[in-house]
C-alpha cells in the first residue's frame, strides 16, 4: 500500500508518502520535515483525529459566546457528535482561558476547554 | 506628556512591537486600540494553528493574542481602547496624533516614535464587480466569522464560497460544524489562494468541492440571495460559455483577498509600494519618514500570524533605537522584485542596523515546482532557497546571513525564480 498525504500538522503543509510494503501495518514515512510528519502520518491511516475549536453559549460577559476548544484531538468521526453536545452548554463570566467548559466529553477522557478570558460585566 | 514609542493599533503587530519597544529601552510606551479589548482579529480567529513557530505549540486565535496581552500587562504598558486615530502628522523629531474615544473626545497625543500597525482589511463585493442583484445574504468572510465566534449569529444554512483565501476556508468548516451545508468554494484562479493544510483539513475532510478555475457570473435574488451562477474560466481567465451551473444558496461568502488599511498612513505622507500596498520600509521596518515604523499586515498581508510577530519585533527594535539615536540612516541596499517574484519586503537595508542576518519576505507570482529563489547583487549569486514548491499564497522566508551581504558595498539585492542547477 502507498498513500500520499499532506500533513496538516504545522502550515509548512508538507507533501508525506506513507509504504506500508507488507500491509501488516509497518509504515515507513518519507516526504517529512520534522519529526511529527510520521506520527501524523500514521495517525491518520489507522485513527484519524482533529481538534475541534468551536465556541459555547457564555452569559454576562462582553460577548455572547465564549471560544473553546477540545483539549486533545478527537476521533474524526466523533466531530459531529461533540458539536451536538458543546452547543448545548451555557456558562457564566467570569472565565478564564484552560477552564474546563466539558468534562470527558463524549466518555472520550477528553476535556473541552476554553480558549479565552472573559470578565464579568 | 510626550510619548516615546504610540503604536497605532493593538493586533498581534502591535503588542509585540509594543513588548519589544519596552524591552529594548523605550520608557513610555502607549497602544491605541479601536476596539473593545486588544488582541484585533486573533479575537474572531477561533481555530487553531497559531504559535507553531513562535510558542511550539498550536494555540487558536484568542490564545496567542492573551499571549501577548499578558506580556503587555506584566511589563506596565499602557493602552487606551474604544480609540480611533484619526491622522497622524509629522512634526520632524515628534510626531502627533489626533485620536478621539468617548471618555476624552478628541484629544492630540505626541510622541517621538510612531508604531504604524493598522492591520489589513477584507476586499468586498463592490472591489471584484460580480454581476448580479445586491441581495442581503452577501458578507465577506471575515464578518461571518465574526458574527459566529463572536457575536453568536448564524447568517445561512445553504452556503457558496467564492475565493479559497485562508478565510474562507476556515468559515466553510465553521459553517459546516454549526450545521450549515457548503455546497462549493469556488476559486477564479487555477490554484488556491490558501494554505495546503487549510484545503485538507477545512475541505477535504467534509468533502466539500473546491472548484479551481471557477466563478460566480451571477448573483440570483431581490431581496435574500437565492443562488449563484458559477462559470468555468479559461487560462485567460475568461468564461467559458456554456459551463454555467446554477447553484441555489441563501448565504455568499467572500474570501477574495485582504488590502492594508494604511489611509493614516497616506495622509502623513510614507512612501508607498504598489505592490504590497503597503509603505515601503527597512529592515528595522522604518518608513520615509524619520521616527514612523510599520509592521504586519499593514506593510504586507501575511500568512501566518507568527510572521507578524517576527516582523513587529523588528519594528519594536527600530523604534527603541530611534528614540535612542543610535538607529542608523544610511541605506546600503534596496530590493528588487527580479523574475518570478511579486514582491519584497523590506525594500531597503542599512547594513549598520542589521544584528545577524536579514530575512526577505517575499511572494512568487505564480506555482513553481523545483525552482529555487537566488538573491544576485549586480552579476554575483549571494544566496540560494531551495523549495519544493512555490506558491503564491504561501510567502516565502529567504534569510541571508549578515556576513554575506557585508561583502558587497552597496546596491541592489534582485531576487529571481530560477531553475535550480544540478
Amino acid at each position: 500500500m502507498i498513500k500520499e498525504l499532506t500533513c496538516i500538522t504545522c502550515p509548512m503543509g508538507c507533501q508525506l508518502t506513507v509504504v506500508d510494503k507488507n500491509d501488516d501495518g509497518n509504515f515507513e514515512v518519507t516526504g517529512n520535515t520534522c519529526k511529527r510528519g510520521p506520527k501524523y502520518a500514521i495517525n491518520e491511516l489507522t485513527n484519524p483525529t482533529r481538534v475541534i475549536p468551536t465556541t459555547v453559549v457564555v452569559r454576562n460577559a462582553m460577548l455572547p459566546r465564549l471560544p473553546v476548544k477540545t483539549a486533545e484531538p478527537i476521533p474524526k468521526g466523533k466531530i459531529f457528535d461533540a458539536m451536538k453536545v458543546i452547543n448545548q452548554v451555557v456558562v457564566d463570566a467570569p472565565i478564564k482561558s484552560g477552564d474546563i467548559i466539558i468534562e470527558n466529553l463524549l466518555g472520550l477522557g477528553i476535556n473541552v476547554v476554553s480558549t479565552k478570558t472573559m470578565a464579568k460585566c | 506628556m510626550i510619548y516615546d514609542v504610540v503604536i497605532l493599533g493593538g493586533g498581534p503587530a502591535g503588542l509585540s512591537a509594543a513588548v519589544e519597544a519596552k524591552k529594548d529601552g523605550a520608557e513610555n510606551v502607549l497602544i491605541l486600540e479601536r476596539d473593545r479589548e486588544l488582541g484585533g482579529i486573533l479575537n474572531q480567529c477561533i481555530h487553531n494553528g497559531f504559535g507553531l513557530h513562535t510558542f511550539n505549540e498550536e494555540l487558536t486565535g484568542p490564545e496567542y493574542a492573551e499571549r501577548y496581552i499578558h506580556q503587555v500587562t506584566d511589563l506596565g504598558i499602557p493602552y487606551l481602547l474604544n480609540t480611533m486615530v484619526l491622522d497622524l502628522t509629522d512634526n520632524g523629531d515628534l510626531k502627533t496624533i489626533h485620536v478621539i474615544n468617548e471618555e476624552d473626545g478628541y484629544t492630540v497625543i505626541q510622541s517621538k516614535a510612531v508604531i504604524l500597525t493598522m492591520g489589513c482589511r477584507e476586499r468586498t463585493s463592490g472591489a471584484i464587480g460580480i454581476p448580479g442583484y445586491r441581495p442581503s445574504g452577501v458578507f465577506t468572510a471575515g464578518t461571518v466569522q465574526r458574527y459566529i465566534n463572536m457575536e453568536g449569529y448564524m447568517p445561512g444554512k445553504e452556503v457558496v464560497i467564492l475565493g479559497s483565501g485562508d478565510i474562507g476556508l476556515i468559515m466553510a468548516r465553521r459553517m459546516t460544524l454549526e450545521g450549515a451545508h457548503v455546497n462549493a468554494v469556488c476559486e477564479l484562479m487555477p490554484y488556491s489562494n490558501g494554505l495546503v493544510r487549510n484545503i485538507v483539513q477545512c475541505l477535504d475532510d467534509y468533502d466539500i468541492p473546491l472548484k479551481l478555475s471557477h466563478t460566480i457570473t451571477f448573483i440570483h435574488g431581490k431581496d435574500r440571495i437565492e443562488g449563484v451562477s458559477v462559470s468555468q474560466v479559461d487560462e485567460k481567465m475568461k468564461v467559458i460559455p456554456g459551463t454555467e451551473e446554477y447553484i441555489p444558496c441563501d448565504t455568499l461568502l467572500l474570501s477574495v483577498g485582504l488590502i492594508p488599511e494604511n489611509e493614516i498612513t497616506r495622509n502623513a505622507g510614507v512612501e508607498m509600494d504598489d505592490r504590497t500596498n503597503g509603505s515601503v520600509v527597512g529592515e528595522l521596518r522604518q518608513t520615509s519618514i524619520p521616527g514612523v515604523f510599520a509592521c504586519g499586515n499593514v506593510v504586507h498581508v501575511h500568512d501566518l500570524v507568527d510572521f507578524v510577530s517576527e516582523e513587529a519585533v523588528l519594528a519594536g527594535k527600530g523604534a527603541a533605537k530611534y528614540v535612542k539615536g543610535t538607529l542608523d540612516t544610511n541605506v546600503t541596499f534596496t530590493t528588487v522584485n527580479g523574475n518570478g517574484i511579486s514582491y519584497v519586503v523590506p525594500q531597503q537595508v542599512a547594513m549598520k542596523n542589521v544584528e545577524e542576518n536579514v530575512t526577505f519576505y517575499m511572494r512568487v507570482r505564480q506555482v513553481f515546482k523545483d525552482r529555487v529563489v537566488n538573491a544576485y547583487i549586480g552579476d554575483q549569486l549571494v544566496a540560494t532557497k531551495k523549495e519544493k514548491k512555490l506558491l503564491p499564497a504561501e510567502m516565502v522566508n529567504f534569510k541571508i546571513a549578515k556576513e554575506l551581504l557585508a561583502q558587497y558595498p552597496a546596491g541592489e539585492i534582485r531576487f529571481v525564480v530560477e531553475e535550480a542547477k544540478k
